[in-house]
């Protein structure tokens, strides 16, 4: 998750309150942001993904100093009208159709400041934008540009510009080929015969989204002063909140913002749009909700320490807000600024049955039986690979992969457990034998009947390792926990290339396989690099509960 | 007093070897004068020891054994005495007439030539061939005994008992020993540890005061129990403060005893246990709890895919519910996300992230007349990651939602409170965080007294209404939490490598305290 890191005097400043550092790292973790460092120099802090609005100094102080109690309420961000109007080509509407723009004013920028707003700029890609795959934006200075500005669709081989920090001029093809960015974002055009691009009234490229800027036109440099911001996309309210994320903090930086004109089609919108949107905010319904018993005015002065303004029974929600969905949005709000710390607790006095998993207790009992038998649990994970599964244990079992596995050391579904138990015996070769080990867990085989195509299993693996173990011994056990439960059975000679030939039975009860039991070949033990005999079970826990319920 | 009640607790082995030591020392002699077996007596004085009755001393020393050569010259006679008789009887003798008539070795013939000659007991007169005859100091000795008896101290040796030690050995002896242990496989030396035992005075007094030759019984048995001989007899005090050897026995493993402990809180708090599986569509995993599919979340979670099958089956009667409530809201006065829901991706099977997803299928086939309902699972769930010291790609989690028309946020504190002051956190508390699925939305965190710190638990909200409705079908209240649950055991354990939980090192299995909460 996204982190901010922010300069603590200027931090200071915006928020307009200095606060002792325990306070402060206080105030952080209560406000819906999980502190990672504060020092006397530098505040980290990450950002949830529901708050791209706190994503750069201005956004994180704004809620903070409210948050505070320092500058509550709704904030007024005065949006002047410029008639510059940005025309959306129909030749874009496959493309990217949508983009929502703004003119920032009388802004003063330093190294410090490019660099605060590229950052914001980053971020805000990277979570709302997902990846620049839903918004992408771009900041130019608005004195290198003539309007009005034409977003259109063109031949990548006609778009020629200089990408930003290059230092010739490339077609569109080139520039996904050769700049960092295309490369990254290139993926983003894929199948895409025309790419997007802002062009001004002179026919000069800016930009093109959501890959690169011109070096020319879309470069801000310390003698910018006003500033031109696009965010393109396919959903305009989407890109209408991003865009007030970033003109708000711009504001903030002492910008004026100005609208502008967006002519799509028969269509004109001007954006940006900084009204607060209404919600209808029912007391009764955030009371209980959060268990509190609040009056209007209690409401009303919570929802001002988190930035909303409020207004016959509405809050006003800020313009920056994407994330208020529901009036619960509403509600944590109101908890957060309530104090999450300040919540009484309760428990219910309601009398309900408490009633554990029939199957569960089974196993449990089970495994008492088998540590009554001097057996010792393992727990194992049920990732496993191919080598353990199937080529140590000299046969081919049938496993499910996984699409994704970062390690090739767990990369498939264990379709038995008596491999890793046998691992487990590999693993502690030191230790005094016998070794008489135990698993209960889950296998996994292909059943296209069920819902997700895959069949599981609960299975007990045992498996005895001493210089004595045989068949006798590991089917004394068997035979001892089914009799245990009132489970008649049936052994068969089975062949089954793990086991010695002629020392593995199959074990079936109400006709149905349950187990299979048996001497461990030397060649799995010579694999496993065992020097002692291993006797094993694999029983069916799933299948034997089965059984037990129908009888 | 204090020495009859040591009296008391001595073995019969002990009994017989405490007298001996008043006058012995040495192991052997101790053995043979009690006749026990030496193992007995080896374990009469480690318990004498033990009770700080003796004192055990060993040492070092060369032991002496007759080696084949010693054994048969016993038995047989000394070769160089049969050459020297038959010398006195036929001298002068030729070489062989002598090899012949003694019937020695080539060997055992060059041995005895050089003893007799360097004895001065034989002389070698050179003529046509070599001939040998009595010394002329050994015709002044006059009679033949006596020049025999010049070769007893040999025999007198080989007569001795052995093994004998060399420290024992006066120095005429040594000097014979020494001439022996040049020949062949007459004597064997080997070293052997020599163990000595005297008295302490608590060892003294009590053979001072005297052990009583009781019949005492050291174990019950069942002849003796069937025929009464116990009767009128006494049965031997034990040292009860002695150590014992180790044992070990079967266990559960100590991540189930947690397992087992955590379900119980829940059951005593009237919850009801769900199960289910592991392999998820993400339809259930994920879009049922409102995670947007272009959400950072779903990648931020480092799901595990499953290759083959790769599609699922999704449940018919919600597909359409959980797609609009995705995309506007549907009925539940939300916005939604906006976005167009593809019910492709939600037919991709993973395993399951969290068991948040047996609470959205438990959701959605509770029915109205079934609530309030208190659920709970504790179960795997697997994250994409590598192995580390403190990540795991599988781990357990402790799942609980309350579906109640009267349950508010603060019954959601209160829960949470209760349980982890039953996990023995003293203090819990929860601040806020982000998750698609709940709001208000809280992070939990126990206060760890040690570390003075808080520690990250779990995650904890209220469902959201665009996921109750669809699944339940009607709004209500849905208090959720999703817990860890290896931190706690490594806490209690004193494991500072998550990955130790399941080594399953037998040793460890063996002898690691029982979860004792």
């Amino acid at each position: 998750m996204p982190t901010i890191n922010i300069n603590r005097r200027e931090f200071e400043k915006y928020a307009g309150k200095k606060l002792p550092t325990d306070k402060l790292k206080d105030r952080i973790s209560y406000l819906g942001t999980d502190l990672e460092e504060a020092n006397d120099n530098e505040i980290i802090v990450e950002i949830f993904p529901n708050r791209p609005d706190m994503l750069s100094m201005q956004g994180f102080s704004r809620a903070f100093s409210s948050f505070i109690g320092v500058k509550t309420g709704l904030r007024h961000y005065e949006v002047h009208h410029s008639k510059d109007k940005v025309i959306i080509d129909r030749s874009v509407k496959d493309v990217r159709p949508y983009t929502a723009c703004a003119i920032v004013r009388n802004l003063h920028f330093d190294n410090e400041k490019i660099k605060e707003v590229m950052d914001m700029q980053e971020k805000l890609h990277i979570t709302y934008g997902r990846n620049r795959r839903k918004a992408a934006i771009g900041i130019y200075p608005y004195e290198k540009i003539m309007a009005p500005i034409t977003f259109k669709a063109e031949n990548p081989q006609d778009i020629i510009f200089q990408p930003l920090e290059f230092s010739k001029e490339m077609n569109g093809l080139q520039v996904l080929k050769q700049h960092p960015a295309g490369k990254e974002y290139g993926h983003l055009l894929d199948g895409m015969k025309k790419f997007p691009v802002f062009r001004d009234a002179n026919n000069k490229i800016l930009s093109m989204p959501p890959i690169i800027n011109s070096h020319n036109t879309g470069k801000i440099s310390e003698k910018t002063t006003d500033v031109f911001v696009e965010c393109s996309g396919f959903d305009f309210e989407v890109l209408k909140k991003c865009l007030n994320m970033i003109v708000a903090s711009l504001h903030e930086m002492g910008g004026s913002i100005y609208s502008m004109e967006i002519l799509d089609g028969n269509k004109k919108s001007i954006t940006p749009d900084l009204s607060p949107e209404e919600m209808k905010a029912d007391i009764s319904f955030i009371n209980k909700w959060l268990g509190l018993n609040l009056n209007e005015k209690e409401i009303k002065n919570l929802l001002s320490k988190m930035g909303y303004g409020f207004k016959n029974k509405k809050a006003l929600i800020p313009a920056y807000r994407a994330d208020i969905m529901h009036q619960v949005d509403l509600a944590e709000d109101i908890a957060i600024a309530y104090g999450y710390e300040n919540f009484r607790e309760k428990i219910q006095p309601v009398a309900t049955i408490a009633e554990e998993d029939k199957f569960e207790i089974f196993k449990r009992k089970i495994s008492l039986l088998l540590a009554g038998l001097g057996l010792l649990e393992a727990s194992i994970y049920s990732l496993t690979n191919e080598e353990s599964q199937s080529i140590k244990m000299n046969t081919k079992a049938e496993l499910i992969g996984l699409a994704n596995s970062i390690s090739s050391d767990y990369n498939k579904l264990r379709a038995w457990v008596v491999p890793s138990l046998i691992e487990i015996l590999g693993n502690n070769k030191h230790h005094e034998y016998p070794q008489k080990i135990y698993s209960i867990g889950r296998i996994f085989k292909k059943n296209m009947s069920s819902d997700t195509g895959i069949e599981e299993n609960e299975v007990l693996g045992i498996t005895l390792a001493s210089e004595k173990t045989d068949y006798t011994e590991i089917r004394q056990i068997l035979d001892y926990l089914l009799r245990s439960i009132g489970v008649r059975y049936e052994p068969a000679e089975t062949a089954h290339s793990s086991f010695i030939n002629g020392r593995v039975a199959r074990i079936s009860a109400n006709s149905k396989n349950i187990a299979f039991i048996g001497e461990i070949s030397p060649i799995v033990l010579e694999n496993w690099q065992l020097e002692i005999p291993v006797s094993a079970l694999e029983l069916n826990l799933t299948e034997l509960f089965r059984i037990i319920n129908k009888q | 007093m204090e020495t009859e009640k040591i009296i008391a607790t001595l073995h019969p082995f002990e009994r017989k070897v405490l007298p001996i030591l008043k006058d012995e020392s040495s192991f052997d002699k101790v053995a043979e004068k009690a006749k026990l077996q030496k193992v007995e007596v080896m374990r009469a004085f480690q318990w004498l020891e033990n009770k700080k009755l003796i004192r055990i001393s060993k040492q070092l020393n060369e032991q002496v054994t007759l080696g084949q050569n010693g054994l048969k010259y016993k038995s047989h006679g000394l070769p160089e005495k049969a050459f020297l008789q038959f010398v006195m009887q036929h001298e002068p003798c030729s070489l062989e007439e002598l090899q012949k008539g003694t019937g020695l070795s080539r060997e055992e013939f060059s041995i005895c030539l050089g003893i007799l000659k360097s004895k001065h007991l034989i002389d070698l007169e050179k003529k046509n061939t070599l001939l040998i005859r009595l010394s002329t100091q050994a015709k002044l000795e006059g009679k033949k005994a006596s020049v025999l008896n010049q070769l007893s101290e040999v025999e007198d040796f080989l007569n001795k008992s052995f093994p004998i030690y060399t420290s024992q050995l006066k120095d005429d002896e040594k000097k014979v020993f020494e001439e022996l242990k040049k020949r062949k496989e007459i004597v064997k030396v080997n070293i052997v540890k020599i163990i000595n035992a005297e008295p302490t005075e608590a060892g003294k007094k009590i053979i001072g005061h005297g052990i009583e030759e009781k019949d005492i019984i050291g174990r019950l048995t069942p002849d003796s129990l069937k025929s009464g001989s116990w009767k009128g007899k006494e049965l031997r005090n034990y040292d009860v403060t002695i150590n014992v050897p180790t044992i070990s026995g079967g266990r559960i493993h100590f991540v189930s005893q947690a397992i087992d402990y955590i379900k119980k809180i829940w059951l005593d708090l009237g919850f009801k246990e769900m199960n289910g599986n592991f392999a998820q569509t993400s339809f259930w995993n994920l879009d049922a709890l409102f995670a947007p599919q272009d959400h950072p979340s779903r990648d931020m979670q480092d799901t595990f895919y499953i290759k083959d099958p790769g599609r699922g089956k999704l449940p018919k009667e919600l597909v359409n519910k959980i797609r609009m409530a995705h995309e506007n809201g549907w009925t539940t006065g939300s916005k939604g996300w906006r976005y167009k829901w593809s019910e492709e991706m939600a037919k991709e099977i993973l395993l399951r992230t969290q068991t948040t997803v047996l609470s959205a299928q438990y959701l959605s086939r509770l029915k109205k007349e079934n609530l309030p309902a208190k659920l709970f699972s504790v179960g795997k769930v697997f994250r994409n990651e590598t192995l580390g010291w403190k990540s795991l790609f599988e781990f357990i989690q402790v799942e609980g939602i309350v579906v109640d028309p009267n349950a508010d946020f603060s019954h959601l504190k209160g829960y949470l409170k209760e349980f982890f002051a039953r996990m023995g956190y003293s203090d819990a508390r929860i601040r806020p965080a982000h998750f698609p699925y709940t709001e208000p939305s809280a992070e939990v965190d126990v206060w760890h007294p040690g570390k003075k710190q808080w520690i990250e638990l779990g995650g904890a909200g209220l469902f959201r209404p665009e996921v109750v409705k669809p699944l339940l079908g009607f709004e209500c209240p849905v208090l959720a939490w999703g817990l860890g649950m290896e931190r706690t055991i490594m806490e209690y354990y004193s494991i500072n490598d998550v990955r130790d939980i399941y080594k399953n090192d037998i040793k460890q299995l063996r002898e690691i305290k029982l979860w004792m909460k």
